[in-house]
Formats: structure tokens, sequence, C-alpha cells
């Protein structure tokens, strides 16, 4: 907490100055502004504009990185530390940030922004980062993709299970995305761990791609390439804004999260971020988030009588973001192997687990009305090997585990046994067999029938 | 020192500088790279186990043996895109051969990662000609899906270098061969499959050890296709997701390594060959005769249907940068020049920057590969030809491997003045991109040099010149066309690099096109000026390779030069 002992000597200082000189020179914000965030152009160069506009001394540097390649850079950079802020949706993030102690504590002066939306605080409860907006989690469509495959509108997680989606679902990987990592915990946190995992195993199998890209998924269904897409809620609403043939809603279990800012311990420049902060906050801050191209929610009420007609508003809309309660302690225990979990099953063994759920489809299809009891079972037996997960929840929050996916280390001395590649090795070993049984199991009930 | 005689010791000084520089940039960051993967990433000690964690996951196995294949695949498609147009062009009195081979190469200036995208939309499962397909014939043909969309997209990307090595090889072919063999009675496809694509084949070898090595390193497009089993594409995740002190992702970059060193090694191989072909020069290459009045349908035909192929990630881009919104259609639903406006008000830093760095990298290339072709085949200097392997060297190092290298190596230093680590200060990105295309510039130097005669220098230096002057004032300008052959090389590729910056663009106001581009395509909004802002990158660097080529004919011609044509794009 050196911020702690320095303010004292800062505001010393300030007094001074302020003596000295009577006009306010001391408050004066200038200098360069270093944000590494996880935004979009369209985002950062809006914010940056009206940023520089308000506080002409001041040129805002945008340093773009993913929100998970943020963190590392962070992690890494933090004994020559140069960055000012770190700005980025998931909140997750920001405690896997202020679990190692690189973030610094601050109050935020402007008045109006109720303490909760949805189910979730608005700001940090130890008062280090701060929500400026909020973000849901749901579905996108492509309203022409569904008119020509003739498929109705899923807003619903359960209803991208439906057969009748399979090869045209779209998702990002957790590890690639911030966001994405929120919808998968949101998930398993509202299911449980088996039943979560069963659930995005059983979506999983319907995909068309990974992608690489957290954007990669607004943009193929922008595109035509697949007809849904698992996406953070501006990213259909702002596709929408910009006119492709899209829309977006709401499952009923979603998390509805603030998106945060936060000031970077020992920041080069903090009193610019402070303004930053305040600037995100302020009516015209909170307005910029509703330009077409931007398109977040807004964490004060009041911005949302100039929103555009159809806009959801969370603090009337009671519905959205309410059937979770979301545990960020839980989420920061597990973070990186809820990441690899995924990797592993479903990213990088997406054919394998597409084939054993088709085959499942299949079978249950010709099951249709007929009663077999013995292709029932093998259809439930290749049913529980899709869904077997390697490891119990409890397992995935305990600490010396955990601390195997965890590559730095506090202290040189703390001792690890094990490495990430060679669990994640017997993982996929076990998970590409029971996929591969799946499929057997499955033809074979489907052989019976 | 002593032992060298008094006109040796500047090219001495000149060399050790280059040697140092080429261990500082290249040999150091790479040799952290491959140290780290040797590391038990617990205890710190020296270990294999990394590899052996490598070689028991059966997702680096696929992703080892998918990289195999798609490089392997891509050389085999590149080949049957550059075969016909280097046969034809240099075969046949054809009418537009020089159209045909300068329309071959552009695609070279685009990022490969921009033609994948322009490609989905045109080739993708609900792209254009899925679409009409599927209206017409109700099929729809999987080229864009998993490995075969990243192979479509890599050989078409990179023929050009297939293409270029193939044509000079079939213009050094001595006409005296061709005629012996007719007299033998051979003829027609025997003669080509016995006689001359035999006597092609360090050229051909040359340019697909390269496509090789060059499909096997690229990150951009398989990330984009959201292909992600595959080596390079691992090392990218490993390092970005799990983090820096992972070891997979540099186990990964030892095995890229090694590979793109033993297909470089196959290829100078074969190149050795080449001097024995070319020893015995009796006649200027291969007698062009007519086409019949059939043949010359078939063949346009033919070329024609390539070049469309080959130009589609171009007419995609242009059809996204002036169309509105274009989603699941077979065309834009309506055109504007909305996104070049955007484009000019917003971006013209990414393309300041680009001209910026490319061009001092591609200067500072073709000042080393003079100087290091003047130290191998103008001095005796010992370890000379090292300096020749060192920096040819650098094409076998991916770029993302260059990137963490460098990342490693240079970020707890600090610049002096700039007050900020050398690995984030904008200089780095220059320095990478001169490392990189320091072969291609090498390359054309040597070609060059070998075409001087040494006796002009040992008459200028009778008269009296200094050896300094002497290099100034004859060998410099004599070999003027390959330099500026070697600047225009390095600077077209060097503009459109992406698998290196990527990792070392630190700000916003630092970055170069490639990566402004990837940016705006990361937001709806962003991707009709993201599509405009690569039609300028393609239109800027192929008016640039246009008038330098221009200018290398005019000085060629006024030399009357009898240096063949294209032995510049050897690299």
């Amino acid at each position: 907490m050196k911020i702690l002992t320095s303010c004292p000597k800062l505001m010393i200082g300030a007094l001074i100055a302020a003596l000295v000189l009577p006009f306010g020179v001391a408050c004066a914000v200038d200098g360069t502004l270093t944000i590494v965030t996880s935004y979009p152009p369209d985002t950062t160069t809006t914010f940056k504009k009206a940023f520089e506009k308000k506080y002409p001394g001041v040129k805002v540097e945008m340093l773009k990185k993913k929100t998970t390649a943020g963190i590392k850079y962070l992690q890494e950079t933090s004994s020559n530390n140069k960055s000012d802020m770190f700005w980025a949706s998931a909140p997750d993030a920001f405690e896997v940030l202020k679990g190692d102690n690189l973030l610094v504590k601050y109050d935020v002066k402007v008045k109006g922004i109720p303490e909760k939306v949805g189910s979730f605080p608005v700001n940090d409860p130890d008062g280090y980062y701060k929500g400026f907006a909020a973000s849901g989690y749901g579905i996108m469509w492509n309203t022409r993709y569904l008119k020509a495959k003739k498929l109705p509108v899923a807003t619903e997680w359960a209803q991208l299970k439906n057969p009748i989606y399979h090869g045209h679902v779209g998702m990002s990987a957790p590890s690639r995305s911030g966001t994405t990592h929120l919808t998968v915990e949101t998930l398993i946190q509202g299911m449980g761990w088996d039943k979560g995992w069963a659930e995005w195993k059983a979506i999983g199998g319907n995909f068309k791609t990974i992608t690489a890209r957290s954007f990669g998924v607004p943009d193929g269904v922008n595109s035509g390439q697949f007809g849904l897409g698992i996406v953070i809620d501006f990213f259909g609403l702002s596709s929408k804004a910009s006119g492709f043939p899209v829309d977006y809603a709401y499952p009923k279990l979603t998390t509805l999260v603030p998106a945060n800012i936060a000031i970077v311990k020992n920041a080069p420049n903090a009193k610019a971020a402070a303004a930053f902060i305040e600037f995100l906050m302020s009516t015209q801050g909170q307005e910029l988030l509703l330009d077409p191209k931007i398109r977040r929610l807004p964490v004060n009420p009041a911005t949302y009588a100039k929103a555009p007609e159809g806009f959801p508003n969370p603090f009337k809309d009671s519905s959205i973001g309410a059937a979770v309660k979301f545990d960020l302690g839980l989420s920061k225990s597990r973070y990186n192997v809820v990441n690899s979990l995924f990797d592993v099953m479903i990213t990088y063994r997406i054919d394998e687990l597409r084939a054993a759920v088709k085959a499942v489809q299949d079978a249950k299809a010709a099951m249709a009305g007929k009663s077999n009891a013995d292709a029932a079972k093998l259809i439930a037996e290749a049913e529980a090997l899709i869904s077997k997960m390697p490891i119990s929840e409890a397992k995935a929050s305990e600490k010396d585990f955990a601390s195997i996916f965890k590559k730095k280390r506090k202290k040189a001395t703390t001792k690890i046994t094990g490495r990430q590649a060679e669990v994640e090795g017997g993982w996929d070993n076990m998970v590409k067999a029971n996929y591969a049984k799946a499929v057997e199991l499955a033809n074979k009930a489907k052989s019976m029938l | 020192m002593s032992v060298l005689s008094k006109s040796e010791r500047g090219p001495a000084a000149v060399g050790l500088l280059i040697a140092v520089l080429l261990a500082l940039f290249l040999l150091i960051p790479v040799l952290k790279v491959i140290y780290v993967a040797f590391l038990d990433a617990n205890t710190g000690e020296l270990t294999l186990i990394n590899f052996k964690d490598f070689f028991a996951s059966s997702l680096f196995r696929e992703s080892f043996y998918n990289s195999l294949y798609v490089a392997a695949m891509s050389v085999v498609f590149a080949t049957l895109i550059a075969l016909p147009l280097a046969y034809f062009t240099t075969r046949f009195n054809f009418s537009g051969a020089i159209i045909i081979q300068t329309l071959g190469i552009i695609p070279l200036i685009m990022p490969p990662f921009v033609g994948a995208v322009a490609m989905k939309l045109l080739f993708g499962s609900n792209g254009s000609v899925n679409l009409l397909l599927e209206e017409y014939f109700g099929i729809n043909i999987p080229f864009m899906e998993g490995l075969n969309g990243v192979i479509l997209v890599e050989s078409i990307h990179y023929f050009p270098f297939i293409l270029i090595n193939l044509s000079a090889a079939l213009v050094n072919i001595d006409r005296s061969m061709e005629e012996s063999a007719q007299n033998l009675g051979s003829h027609g496809f025997r003669m080509f499959r016995r006689i001359v694509f035999p006597l092609a084949m360090p050229g051909f070898l040359a340019g697909a050890a390269l496509v090789f090595i060059k499909v096997f390193d690229d990150l951009g497009t398989p990330l984009l296709l959201d292909v992600n089993k595959m080596l390079a594409p691992q090392a990218y995740l490993r390092i970005t997701s799990i983090g820096i002190s992972d070891p997979m992702g540099y186990v990964i970059s030892v095995i890229l390594i090694a590979f793109s060193l033993l297909s470089l090694y196959v290829s100078l191989m074969a190149m050795k060959g080449k001097d024995y072909a070319t020893a015995q020069k009796g006649g200027g290459g291969l007698s062009k005769r007519d086409l019949k009045p059939h043949e010359k349908v078939a063949t346009y035909a033919l070329v024609l249907f390539i070049l469309a192929v080959v130009l589609s990630p171009h007419l995609g881009l242009l059809l996204l940068s002036f169309g509105t919104v274009w989603s699941f259609a077979v065309l834009p639903d309506a055109y504007t020049f909305a996104h070049y406006v955007k484009v000019a008000s917003e971006a013209s830093q990414y393309i300041s920057n680009t001209l910026l760095y490319a061009g001092i990298a591609a200067l500072f290339d073709v000042i080393l590969g003079t100087a290091i072709a003047y130290i191998v085949f103008r001095t005796k200097l010992t370890g000379r030809k090292w300096l020749d392997y060192g920096a040819t060297m650098a094409l076998a190092v991916p770029g993302v491997v260059l990137g963490i290298g460098y990342l490693r190596t240079f970020y707890t230093i600090d610049v002096p003045f700039v007050d900020q680590p050398l690995a984030t200060w904008w200089v780095i990105i220059v320095i990478a991109l001169t490392v990189r295309r320091l072969p291609y510039a090498l390359r054309s130097c040597v070609a060059a040099i070998q075409q001087v005669s040494p006796m002009l220098e040992e008459a200028a230096e009778n008269l009296g010149a200094t050896k300094g002057r002497t290099v100034m004032r004859i060998v410099v300008p004599l070999m003027s066309g390959g330099i500026l052959a070697g600047f225009v090389t390095s600077f077209a590729t060097a503009s459109v690099e992406l698998s290196a910056t990527i990792m070392l663009v630190s700000r916003e106001s630092d970055a170069p096109l490639a990566f402004g581009i990837y940016e705006f395509m990361q937001s709806a909004s962003g991707r009709g000026p993201g599509a405009a802002l690569g039609m300028i990158a393609v239109v800027l660097v192929g008016l640039g390779t246009y008038f330098s080529h221009k200018i290398i004919e005019r000085t060629e011609k006024s030399r009357s030069s009898t240096r063949p044509v294209n032995e510049e794009a050897e690299a």
C-alpha cells in the first residue's frame, strides 16, 4: 500500500503549492495518460477525443491488449510500471489484478450512481475498481441467416442445445476473452459445476467454430458465417446500430456485471487517471456510451432518458441479470483452471466433441416415438461420457492445484509440483477417449432402433 | 588486427559491427527463447521434460502434424498456380506476359490475414460462391473449412515466391539443352518433364522451400480463420493467454526454428546445383514459340482462371471497402465512399508510420546487404561466410519468436532520454522489420555484386583511388539496380508484416498499417474502414513496387547489363 504512505506527502505538496500559487495550478491535469484497455478503437477513440478536448494538456495513449493479455502485461511490467489505468469489461480480471496488489484505491466524486445494477454491486466493495457501464451476456443472431435456413430465434442458453442448431452457433474461448470467461463462469455457477459444464459441452457440440478473438463471434454473425453467437451485449447492440441484419437478447440466466476501470499501482500520471475516471462517470461520459458505435448500458439511471427506443434499461426491467448471484471470489479461485478446462475439453477438441454430440443427437432422433430400454441406456451412457469432468469442483479451487496454472509465483521458494502441460495432456487423453467411446455407444444405440 | 593488410582493416571493422548487430538483435533474442524451452518452469533447472510433455500431448502432436500437412499442401497448390503461369509466359510468345507476371506478384503485398477476411466472405460456407452454388445447384463446397481454408489462403498468398524463382530458372536454362533434346526426338510434355523441369529444379526448390517456411511459421492466417490446432497459433495462444513464462510456447518456437532451418538447408543444397547449370551457359533461355489458335484459347482460359482465383482476395477487399452492409448475401447491399473518408481522417498515422518504418528498415537492409555482399565476395576475411549465413538465418526465425525474444531481452533495458524500455519503443519495430527482411535485400545485393567485374575496381585502385572511394564511386553505382530491387522487396514485404509487430506494438500511435487494419477489423463498424485501409496499402505498395521496377529497368537499359530478369527476387 505504497499509495497510502505517499498520500500525505502528496497532500502536503498540494497544500504548499496551493498556498504559493493561489490560482490552483497544482490541480492542473497534464502529461501523457497511458491506459491499458481491451476496447475496440470505436470506443477508445470516442472517449480519447472527448477527454482530450476537455483537458487539452493531456495526451491519452491507449495500449490495446486482450483482457487476459492485459493482465499478463501489467503483471510482467509491474517492476517497471509505465501504465496509468486498466480499462476493461470483466470484473474478475480486476479481481486478479487486485489480488496481485497491482491496483490502488480511488473514491469517485461524481454523485447519482446507484450501488447495484442487476444483483451486482457497481463498484468494487473494497474500492479498487469502479464500474462505468453495465454489460450482460446473451445471444445475437443474423435475421437473414435464420430466415434462409428456416431456424427459429433462440433466446435461452438451453435452446442452443437443440439439434436444429447443429453447426450454426459460434463462441469465443474463455482463455481468449475476459467477457467470454464470465459467461462460462456464470452458467457454471448458475447450474452447478457438473451440470453447467455438461450444458457447455452440449451447446459446444452445436458450434460451427470457436473464434480466437472475442470479436470473431459478432463478426461471424454479422457476415453470416454462422447464424447465432454467444456475445457480450454491446457487440450485438453496436452491430445492430451499424446496420447489420442482426438482433440481440438476454437469456434469463445471465449476469449483469459492470465494465470497469481502475488506477494501476505506481501510476506515472495518477492525477490524469483520476480525472479520466471522473470524466467517465460524468453526465457527458455516460452519454457517450449511447453512441451507436459503442452502445453500452450506462450506470447512471438518468442517462437512459436519452437512450433510443427499445434500448434495454436494467434499472427499469428487473428481469435482466437478476437470476444469478455471481460469486467473484469463487471465480477468482479457479480462473485459470476453468480457462484451461474449456480449452482442453471444447476449444481444441471441437471436432471430436461435435462428432460425439451429433451421434447422440442422431440416436435420440431415431429413438423418438420408440421405446427400447437397451438403446436408451446406451444413449444415457454416451451422454454421461461426454459430460464427464476430469476434475471435481473442489479440486478446481484447491490452492495447490490451481497454482500449477498460475505461472507468476510470489516467491521463488514457492514449491509447485506438476506442470500445466502435463496435467492438460492427461485431461486431453481422457476427454478424447470419452468422446470417441460416446460416438461408438450412440451409433450402437442407433443401429438397435 | 596487425595481420590484416591496411586495405582490409575498414571492411573488417564494418564486418565486426554487422556481426555484433546480428548477435544483438537476432542471435541473443532467439537463443533466449530457445534457452527457456530447456528450463524447468518450477525449479529453473535445465531439463528436457518440456519436450517430453510436448510429444506426450496428443494436442501438440496433432498441431505438429497439421502444420506439416498445411505447409506441404500449400507448396503443392502454390505450384499448381505458379507452374502454368511461369511456363506459359516464359516458353511461348504470349501477349500480356509482363502483366501476368506483375499481377502474379500482387498477392505478396497484401497482409495474408486481410486476404483471409476477404476470402471468407467470398468462399466461406455462407460466402458469395457457396450461396450461388446452393441456390442453383444445391451444393456447398467447404473451401474454407478448417485446414482447407488455411491452405487456400496461404497458397494464393505465397505462390509468387515459386513463380518468381521458377520464371528466373526457366529463363536461365541453356537453350542448347533444349535443342539437343529436340534433336534426339524429345518434345512436348515429355521434354518438359525430362529436360526443362529438372533443369529448373533448383529455382523451383528455392521457391518451394520459402513457401514451406512461410506457411509453417504463419500466425495471422490460421488465427483469423479460427484454426488453432497448428503450431504457430498454439505458441501464440500459449504465450498470450497462459503467460510469457509458460514453457510450451518456447518448445514450439524451437520446433518451428528447427524445421525452418532444415528446409532452408535443403533449398541451399539444391541451389548449389544451380551454379553448375548456369556455368556452361550457351544461349539466352528457352526458345519461345507461337501458340496455335486452339492452344491459345485454352491457355488464355487457364491463365485467366488462375488470375481470377489469385486476385479474388483483392476483389473481396475492394467490395468490402465500398460496401455498406455485407451480410449473408452474394454482394454488399449498397455502396459508399464513407469508409475511405473515415480512414483518411482517422488512420493517416498508420500509413505514415508504415512508410517510415518500412522505409528505414529497407534502407538499413540494403546498406547491410551491400556491406555483407562486399565482405563476402571482395575480401578474404576469415569467417566472412558466416555473416551471410547469420543474416540468412533470419528467414528461419518466425516473427512471433523474434517478437517474444525481443520482449524477453529488451524489456529490462531502458532507453536513455526516452525513459521507456527498448522493447516498447517504436524503434524496436523498425529493428524487427530490418532483421526479418535482411535476407531478401541480401540476396539481391549478392546477385548484383556477382555481376560487377572486380577488374573495374582494380582499375580504379591502380589509378590511385582508395578502397572506400572505389566502393562509393565504382561498386555501389554498378550495383544500383540490384540494391534498388532489394530495397523494393524489403520495403514491400515489411509494410505488410504483422506477426512480429503484433507482439511489439505497445501504443496505438506507434502502430503500422497491418496492425491498424487488424485493429479496425475488431469492431462491427470498423470492417469497412479496415478494408479501405487495406486497399490503400495494396495500392501504395503496388505503385511503389511498380515505379521502382521502372527505375530498375531504365538503369538496366542504360547500362545495357546482361543481368537476367528477376534475379533480384531469389530471396
